[in-house]
């Protein structure tokens, strides 16, 4: 996993509430064995005027000129604004994964969908979490201005603008910690190999019908 | 000190570590592999040189992309007609063969949709902590499970380690007393409830249902209702353990036998809510007020009743409100202030982790009985959940209904619900479908998802147009 410390960079709108897997990763791109290639398909319903297949060369295909992702103000963007409840729906690990390779590093939403955040994480992409205020104030800005961008400070837990303005977000330690790193969760568990063997021992002399039955 | 959920039961007895950080490693009985979301986390074991913690907990089967065609489907994987489909299938059979994980493969009778297969075969049980890279994994939450939704990261996570490392969620209970009016159905309940609590209202919560309504509802009702949880926002959706569900789950392939049964029957009569448990979060709906629910637009809170009409955007006061019905009305094709009753459908969906179990059939087919689907209604696909729904409802005539009414029979798989394999809606097409979500696209490039009931779905397809099926329950 690539890890995350500070990004720079500019802002993009998704200025719609409960935006869905679905939206993000369309169900025919679900289809890969693979972990990339995702980022030319992510949003591809609006972000085209086609009907989006797998194999297809996305330079070559009609951009919708009225997506703001296809704006030229927004390319390049590193920072995606979005609004309550976002990444709701299916579980697909393939909507982070679309949103990492397209070169997004963050998220800025008033509130993002359970298993979404979660995969997120995984995925070397950080969720931040502010007031919905607070994420209103940032629409009203990166609209008004051209080239707008944040700066993301995970260390410090900090949002700077580019006028010194600071803005606090949370994040749990332990996500935190493995995002500075760049670290993989199974190895971190397995350092707890022992402490999982015990626990099982313990739950098949109680559970004996939880194991081997489906061998 | 105050009693414990269910919740907090079952997370307590899956506890293997608490971190000084809030997180903790909680234990994994239960995973159900299917082909879209583990060929990435089998790669992973593959690259990382890890073998699988334990391959006695998981159980595999093709759903989402296998197709619903008997033609298509008499040719096992080899006979997928698209190569990427194909493809993936055949990738789940091989790594399931490469990491000893029992599969259930194409043409088996026991595979079907992971959700419908878990609980038949006794695979998901009562007090297990069941994942499947699946956001509808809630379902098996009716057993009495604490069941969810993880993504390919964690599928890897959890064949590797057994574990997930997880923070503790809210507890939130969704109380439903009194008793449904006759033709209104557990989906009509869990879609009343997000109605309610709206598509993030759970989100950070573990949703316990409780009440009477849940009390005297079947097993598959639950599992309809606690399928749903997700698009309430909550990963977890869960129902106490009562006879209803010892009943359901006595005899079946790998539930617990002999001294086994009497033992776990021990641990599962512990299985509920004390009476003094705290709940962060309590919704109260009286059951005599929910009527059948039709969605309208592309989120399933966008629903209201049969009898009800489209909102108008003019009369929503909040900006953001109001531009995402503008938005869903532009995409669905529908008019602020028209009657549910006046939307015609072009197609009809009936199946779905959420509805295709036996008493879902049951019921669409005591609709559809002596009865023709409309002329104006192109397509009705029936898609059972599982070869042993299928064979059972074969055995009780309703393929015949179905057939007979002009509907079409097909194969288990996960079908329209989201259109990845042949079966997809037309653009600007009308579907009333069974299935649990109605996002835009997700039926088909262009699609109109309306969610309803079994009961719903067949009186619609008979119409033409949505109509109240209790009308046509006492006609």
């Amino acid at each position: 996993m690539k890890s995350f410390t500070t990004v720079t960079g500019v802002v993009a709108p998704m200025d719609r509430a409960n935006v869905d897997t679905d939206m993000i990763m369309p169900k025919q791109f679900l289809k890969s064995i693979k972990r990339s290639g995702f980022g030319p398909f992510m949003f591809d319903e609006l972000r085209y005027l086609d009907v989006g297949k797998p194999d297809m060369d996305c330079s070559k295909r009609a951009k919708n000129p009225d997506f703001p992702l296809n704006f030229e103000r927004y390319q390049g963007a590193e920072i995606l604004l979005a609004r309550e409840n976002f990444g709701c729906g299916s579980s697909r690990e393939h909507a982070p994964w679309a949103i990492e390779d397209y070169g997004f590093r963050a998220m800025i939403a008033p509130s993002f969908a359970d298993i979404f955040f979660n995969n997120s994480f995984k995925n070397g992409l950080l969720p931040i979490v502010l007031d919905a205020a607070i994420v209103d104030e940032l629409f009203k800005e990166m609209y008004a201005t051209e080239g707008y961008q944040l700066t993301v400070d995970l260390e410090a837990q900090l949002i700077r603008k580019s006028n010194g303005d600071e803005i606090p977000f949370e994040v749990d330690a332990f996500r935190k910690h493995c995002l500075l790193n760049g670290l993989d969760d199974i190895g971190i568990t397995l350092q707890d190999a022992d402490a999982i063997r015990k626990f099982e021992k313990n739950w098949q002399q109680k559970s004996p019908w939880l194991f081997g039955a489906m061998q | 000190m105050a009693g414990k959920t269910l919740y907090d039961k079952l997370w307590d007895a899956h506890l293997v570590k608490q971190r000084d950080d809030g997180t903790a490693l909680i234990y994994i009985d239960r995973q159900l592999v299917h082909e879209v979301t583990s060929p990435q986390a089998f790669e992973g074991l593959r690259l990382a040189g890890r073998p699988l913690w334990r391959s006695d907990a998981n159980l595999a089967t093709p759903d989402h992309n296998v197709p619903s065609l008997k033609s298509e489907r008499d040719g096992g994987v080899a006979g997928i007609v698209e190569d990427i489909s194909r493809i993936q299938v055949q990738t789940l059979d091989d790594n399931c063969d490469e990491f000893g994980v029992t599969e259930f493969q194409i043409n088996d009778v026991r595979q079907g949709i992971v959700h419908v297969i878990g609980p038949e075969q006794g695979a998901t049980l009562p007090g297990m902590t069941v994942v499947c890279g699946d956001s509808h994994t809630a379902t098996h939450g009716a057993l009495g499970a604490l069941a969810h939704g993880i993504g390919t990261s964690e599928v890897e996570h959890a064949l590797a380690t057994q574990c997930l490392i997880q923070k503790k969620m809210k507890n939130m209970l969704v109380k439903v007393e009194g008793e449904l009016n006759p033709g209104v159905t557990p989906k009509d309940v869990i879609l009343a409830i997000i109605g309610e609590i709206g598509t993030a209202g759970g989100n950070g919560h573990a949703i316990e249902f409780g009440g009477s309504v849940f009390r005297n509802m079947s097993m598959e009702g639950r599992m309809t209702v606690c399928n749903m949880a997700i698009e309430g926002g909550a990963r977890v959706g869960m129902v106490a353990v009562d006879q209803t569900t010892l009943d359901y789950v006595e005899g079946r392939p790998f539930s617990p036998k002999g001294e086994d049964w009497d033992k776990a029957l021990e641990y599962w009569h512990t299985l509920h809510s004390d009476d003094d448990a705290v709940f962060d979060r309590v919704v109260e709906i009286d059951a005599a007020a929910i009527v059948p629910q039709v969605t309208w637009g592309n989120s399933p809170e966008m629903v209201t009743g049969v009898n009800g009409t489209v909102p108008k955007p003019d009369d929503i006061a909040d900006p953001s409100q109001k531009a995402a019905i503008e938005r869903a009305l532009d995409y669905m094709g529908l008019t602020g202030g028209m009657s549910i009753t006046d939307i015609k459908l072009d197609c009809v969906f009936i199946g779905s982790c959420t509805n295709s179990r036996i008493e879902d059939l049951r019921a669409a087919a005591s609709v559809a009985k002596g009865n023709k689907v409309a002329d104006t209604v192109k397509r009705v696909l029936v898609v059972p959940g599982s070869g042993l729904v299928k064979k059972m409802a074969e055995k009780e005539g309703l393929d015949k209904i179905f057939l007979d009414a002009g509907m079409e029979w097909r194969e288990p798989s996960c079908s329209m619900c989201l259109a990845m394999n042949s079966d997809k809606l037309g653009e600007g097409e009308h579907c009333a479908s069974t299935s649990n979500r109605n996002f835009e696209g997700r039926q088909g490039f262009g699609g109109r998802t309306h969610l309803v009931s079994p009961e719903m779905a067949a009186a619609a397809a008979i119409a033409g147009h949505f109509v109240d099926v209790r009308d046509v329950i006492n006609a």
